[in-house]
């Protein structure tokens, strides 16, 4: 069910119809900076996952482009994916909310069943044959988007609210059940970094719905005090705590916890301002870093591209974070805006999180860095992401307040 | 819509950018600021070097035979970075590689771990990134499996690598002599990592005893040096430089197979018929040297083993076993580091001292059965009275009496009890020139000093051990007391005298030092030269086993050429008088029944025998001689602890020595013309050696 591009009728357009000439105005009206970023990023993204991975597949006898073209696929579909989702009137979406958070999470509990498999001592893949698997978190993260978007955008029947207010305590407990449930199953995966976004999205989103200095201070309190509780309680198992804590000094255990947190450090330190030359970076050829088309990848544009390639992806994310914050601004609807508010937390939070355990200024978790890391699933979640900001951004005020 | 998610989303705003210029500041200081660093870090990440270890150089005797050579083996290696990295640790290739080795996963793991404090052998004492030999010797069909199938033995090498050989050319072992090689450790490798131009490396070998220590700069080569480029897997992806390894120079020795084989069979046969006698004869020694250049020509030492125990590690069980105190300890060299009291063998000193001090050389002295000493009648050997005779006669039928004379005489001179200030001691000051009580500077480690007691020894001896002697006198020797109540009570008398005036150097001492007993020891080499000295009519040379170091290609690097000899303080005449009466000991004093049937005439040895009583041990035997008697040219001397006496035990075990050097009593002579080879033998760039033209092996 795929509603239409409204022209005239921005808000109150329900299904109006649509013709190839509107179409066309559609097309003009999409959000072009964020998508010739997106295109940018891809393409580097492109070049960078081969350069991670060419020499290791032609080590084994296998085509060296193997995950080069499997990255593209993967692309391809989600700009397929995105494109879909910028077409659909995203407040129908309020109608799919739950269900995509549902789905999500029941994917969240099939990965925990043993219909689950082990990558990289993260238990959060279902494979589904045919050389495809699924990680269900990175769609948690999409779901739990628009569904405490929905959940905070407006007031619930029967409950007028102050406008000044923002959500009730009533609001928040619910958003934190909600996004209590899928983070509780990702980090029995054990998986700390989705973890992380999740609480960063809520956090996020509850601040730019508004809801009171107190209670944000209030949640913010809380979440420290888990996190204290969680360390001194020891839930954390000895290895993520090590991995957690090397990354402020590496060279206490090079060859253990610290290994990956030093060898990120060393490609990226080597190199310089110019960088090694695509495909040519040597601690990159040699595997030296760990996971380096995914949660690792920044490292490879660190080492073969240098400040220079390296700044370009920080700026061109930067790019993406801004027009999200645009489009949030711009919205139509408190709907609107905290979607894309919400993308924007998680993006941007995730991008922080994973360029800076490559820099040594963050813990090393496994997340992959957007719009950049192989991968299918993070790939489909982050296009449709962004397919979202296109929708709320089509359907905006035309005099941004 | 919320006027608040305005404002916030103003802020979140601010955090983005503020983000986005935190990534951007971090990666500016890593990659600029930095940069340099993390370039130099990450080369060191991607070059391993890898030591190419040089081959060590060959020992060989006077003729080119090799004493210890290299044998390629095939040597299996596990590197336990590698082995890590496997997902259970290495654990399945080890089990797989023990069963093809025949050995257990356990031995294994035991053999890789890495030495420290606490772990003892079978372990790794070298460098954790360097593979690890895990057996030498291996099959090549052991090898050709490993090698088939590498993807199922990852970290597991098997290449040809030099290995030590000891090929015991003419049954000559040298065991004590050659050394041992270890591998050098971690604190070495520290120590030397200062000055990188010794060329240690992780896996080098270094030697630990003998010549193989001595001569370990000459003989180890430089290391080469192979830059490879790795991956983090450790795998090999090119070389960025190499530097191919210096092989060793080979050390060619003064010592002659033959010679030296004949001197380890003498002295075993002789502690053989000691014990079959009944005599303990735990150990023995003999030292052939030429008296002139003081090269040495055979150096024996018993008990002895097999240096190939060495090869490829050992453990601490088979160390205990094989070489501890159980085995007799035949790690340690008696012949140069055994030290023994010389008895008789001494009086040449003793003479020599006596004639410096004014008692005319060709005086006539008596020889009574005993000689009273102070308070205590001091006896000749079995009480014997030989009547009066002079010096030489003193020598030939070794009376102790005359010594015992000149000894009382001369303590009496110095003030006795009383000592005057700057006491003459005529007898230790002529034994300290002789070059007893200090080292021969012979060109093997661990060399022992000898002993020659005096006033100041005993003072300082008495110091350093008063407290236990003063507590034995009071207390008895408790345990003894029930096993050997006689002992115990002697023992006890003796702790009470030394408690109470130990430090007193009594005329006793003296009688006893002037015939090689009481407290004098010395080692079979430090009389072996002072017998040279006095068959080479006066130079104490420096003993020397090391002749050249020839490089493989054939080239000379240098030879060894012993220090200038000191000169013995004493009149030719003397020295002259004393190998004329050593001469009549073979035909008609103490040894000469151990010469019977001996052909003099071929070759005339001139020798003094000795036999030291140790209190509460059975008799030690020596025998120092040198031949032929009118023109010295080499110099033989054997001792047999705990035998009996010299004319029994020792001077057989030195006729049987010249017997092989002359080629006497149907033997092959190792000598030719009597002489040892002038010319060093060639060494031919394949590692096979060639006697010198000119002379016979």
């Amino acid at each position: 069910m795929i509603a239409g591009i409204g022209v005239t009728d921005v808000v109150e357009g329900y299904g109006g119809r649509y013709t190839w000439r509107h179409r066309l105005a559609g097309l003009r009206r999409l959000d072009w900076s964020l998508i010739l970023a997106v295109v940018a990023l891809s393409v580097l993204s492109a070049l960078l996952v081969r350069s991670a991975t060419w020499a290791e597949l032609a080590e084994q006898g296998k085509d060296p482009d193997g995950f080069l073209k499997r990255h593209l696929l993967n692309l391809g579909i989600g700009f397929a994916l995105g494109a879909v989702v910028s077409m659909l009137d995203y407040r129908l979406l309020r109608a799919y909310a739950p269900i995509v958070y549902g789905l999500a999470c029941a994917g969240l509990v099939a990965v925990l069943s043993p219909l689950g498999k082990t990558i990289n001592g993260s238990h959060s893949w279902i494979v589904l044959g045919g050389g495809f698997q699924v990680q269900p978190s990175e769609f948690a993260k999409v779901g739990l988007v628009v569904l405490l978007a929905m959940l905070l955008a407006e007031p619930r029947d029967g409950e007028p609210r102050d406008a000044d207010a923002g959500p009730g305590p009533r609001d928040i407990v619910l958003a934190l059940a909600l996004a209590g449930a899928p983070a509780a199953l990702v980090m029995a995966q054990p998986d700390l970094g989705t973890t992380l976004v999740l609480g960063a999205v809520v956090l996020g989103m509850l601040a730019m719905a508004g809801v009171r200095k107190r209670w944000l201070a209030g949640l913010t309190g809380g979440a420290v005090l888990a996190a204290c509780a969680v360390w001194f309680l020891g839930l954390l198992k000895p290895y993520q705590i090590a991995r957690f804590t090397a990354f402020a000094n590496p060279e206490a255990d090079p060859r253990g916890a610290g290994y990956n947190a030093m060898q990120a450090r060393i490609a990226v330190g080597s190199g310089g301002v110019t960088g090694k030359g695509l495909f040519a970076g040597e601690q990159t050829g040699g595997h030296f870093v760990p996971e380096q088309q995914t949660d690792f990848i920044f490292t490879v544009a660190g080492e073969e591209l240098g400040f220079i390639g390296g700044g370009l992806i920080i700026l061109l994310l930067g790019v993406v974070l801004w027009r999200g914050l645009r489009i949030a601004s711009s919205a139509a609807d408190p709907f609107g805006a905290l979607v894309a508010a919400g993308v924007v937390c998680w993006l941007g939070f995730q991008m922080f999180e994973n360029i800076g355990m490559t820099l040594g200024i963050m813990p090393i978790t496994g997340l992959p860095l957007p719009l950049v890391s192989y991968g299918g699933s993070a790939t489909f979640a982050n296009m449709i992401a962004l397919g979202l900001l296109q929708a709320v951004h089509l359907r905006a005020r035309p005099f941004p307040a | 819509m919320n006027p608040k998610t305005h404002f916030r989303l103003a802020v979140l705003h601010v955090v983005v950018v503020a983000m986005l210029l935190v990534l951007l500041g971090r990666l500016w200081n890593l990659q600029v600021i930095n940069g340099e660093h993390y370039r130099q870090v990450a080369a060191q990440n991607r070059i391993r070097e890898i030591v190419v270890p040089a081959t060590r150089g060959m020992i060989l005797d006077i003729h080119g035979r090799p004493l210890v050579r290299n044998r390629a083996s095939l040597v299996v290696s596990v590197d336990r970075t590698v082995l890590s990295r496997q997902d259970d640790g290495g654990k399945a290739v080890l089990e797989r590689l023990a069963a093809t080795l025949g050995t257990t996963r356990a031995e294994l793991e035991k053999r890789i771990r890495l030495c420290s404090p606490t772990v003892k052998r079978p372990c790794w004492p070298g460098s954790p990134y360097q593979p690890i030999p895990v057996a030498d010797r291996v099959d090549p069909k052991q090898a050709l499996q490993i090698m088939e199938r590498a993807e199922e033995y990852p970290g597991v090498t098997a290449a040809v690598q030099a290995v030590r050989e000891y090929p015991e050319p003419e049954g000559a072992v040298a065991a004590q002599t050659l050394g041992y090689l270890q591998p050098i450790t971690q604190e070495e490798l520290d120590e030397r990592r200062g000055l990188k131009v010794t060329g240690y490396s992780g896996v080098d070998l270094i030697g630990r005893d003998g010549l193989e220590a001595h001569y370990d700069a000459d003989l180890r080569g430089r290391a080469g040096v192979r830059e490879v480029l790795v991956d983090s897997q450790g795998r090999v992806t090119g070389t960025a430089r190499e530097q191919p390894p210096i092989p060793g120079s080979s050390l060619v020795t003064s010592l002659d197979a033959r010679i030296q084989a004949a001197a380890e069979q003498a002295i075993k046969n002789a502690v053989d018929k000691a014990r079959q006698a009944g005599s303990k004869a735990d150990s023995g020694a003999a030292v052939v040297m030429d008296a002139r250049t003081g090269r040495v020509v055979a150096l024996a030492s018993y008990p002895t083993y097999d240096p190939s125990v060495w090869i490829g590690g050992i453990s601490q069980a088979e160390y205990d076993a094989l070489l501890g105190k159980s085995k007799g300890q035949p790690l340690i060299s008696r012949a140069i580091q055994g030290q023994f009291p010389p008895a008789s063998t001494f009086k040449i000193s003793s003479v020599a001292a006596a004639v410096a001090d004014g008692y005319p050389l060709n005086g006539v002295y008596p020889c009574p059965g005993s000689y009273r000493v102070g308070n205590r009648e001091f006896r000749n050997f079995e009480g014997q009275a030989h009547g009066n005779m002079n010096l030489h006669r003193a020598l030939v039928v070794s009376c102790d009496t005359i010594f015992y004379k000149f000894a009382y005489e001369q303590w009496l001179r110095d003030g006795g009890l009383k000592p005057v200030k700057k006491p003459k001691d005529p007898m230790a000051a002529m034994a300290r020139n002789f070059g007893f009580g200090s080292k021969t500077g012979i060109d093997l480690p661990n060399e022992a000093s000898g002993r020659i007691p005096d006033r100041t020894w005993k003072r300082e001896y008495w110091e350093a051990t008063k407290d236990d002697t003063c507590k034995a006198a009071k207390n008895g020797y408790k345990e003894l007391e029930r096993t050997a109540p006689t002992r115990a009570a002697y023992l006890k008398a003796i702790a009470k005298e030394h408690c109470a005036e130990g430090y007193v150097w009594r005329p006793g001492d003296a009688a006893n030092f002037s015939i090689g007993q009481g407290d004098v020891l010395v080692t079979p080499l430090q009389l072996a030269r002072a017998y040279a000295a006095l068959a080479n009519g006066g130079k104490l040379v420096v003993p020397r086993v090391g002749l050249a170091v020839i490089r493989p290609d054939g080239t000379v690097v240098r030879r060894i050429e012993p220090p200038e000899p000191k000169r013995l303080p004493v009149d030719g005449k003397v020295l002259a008088y004393m190998r004329k009466a050593l001469a009549e000991v073979t035909t008609q004093g103490t040894a000469a029944g151990a010469f019977s049937g001996f052909d003099l005439k071929k070759v005339h040895v001139a020798g003094k025998t000795g036999t030291a009583e140790v209190y509460g041990k059975d008799d030690t035997a020596w025998f120092a001689s040198f031949a032929p008697a009118k023109d010295p040219r080499f110099v033989v001397v054997a001792v047999i602890s705990q035998s009996g006496t010299g004319g029994t035990y020792a001077a057989p075990a030195v006729r049987e020595i010249y017997e092989t050097m002359y080629g006497l009593n149907g033997k092959k002579a190792a000598l030719v013309n009597g002489d040892l080879p002038t010319a060093l033998p060639k060494v031919n760039p394949d590692g096979s050696t060639s006697v010198p033209t000119g002379t016979a092996p």
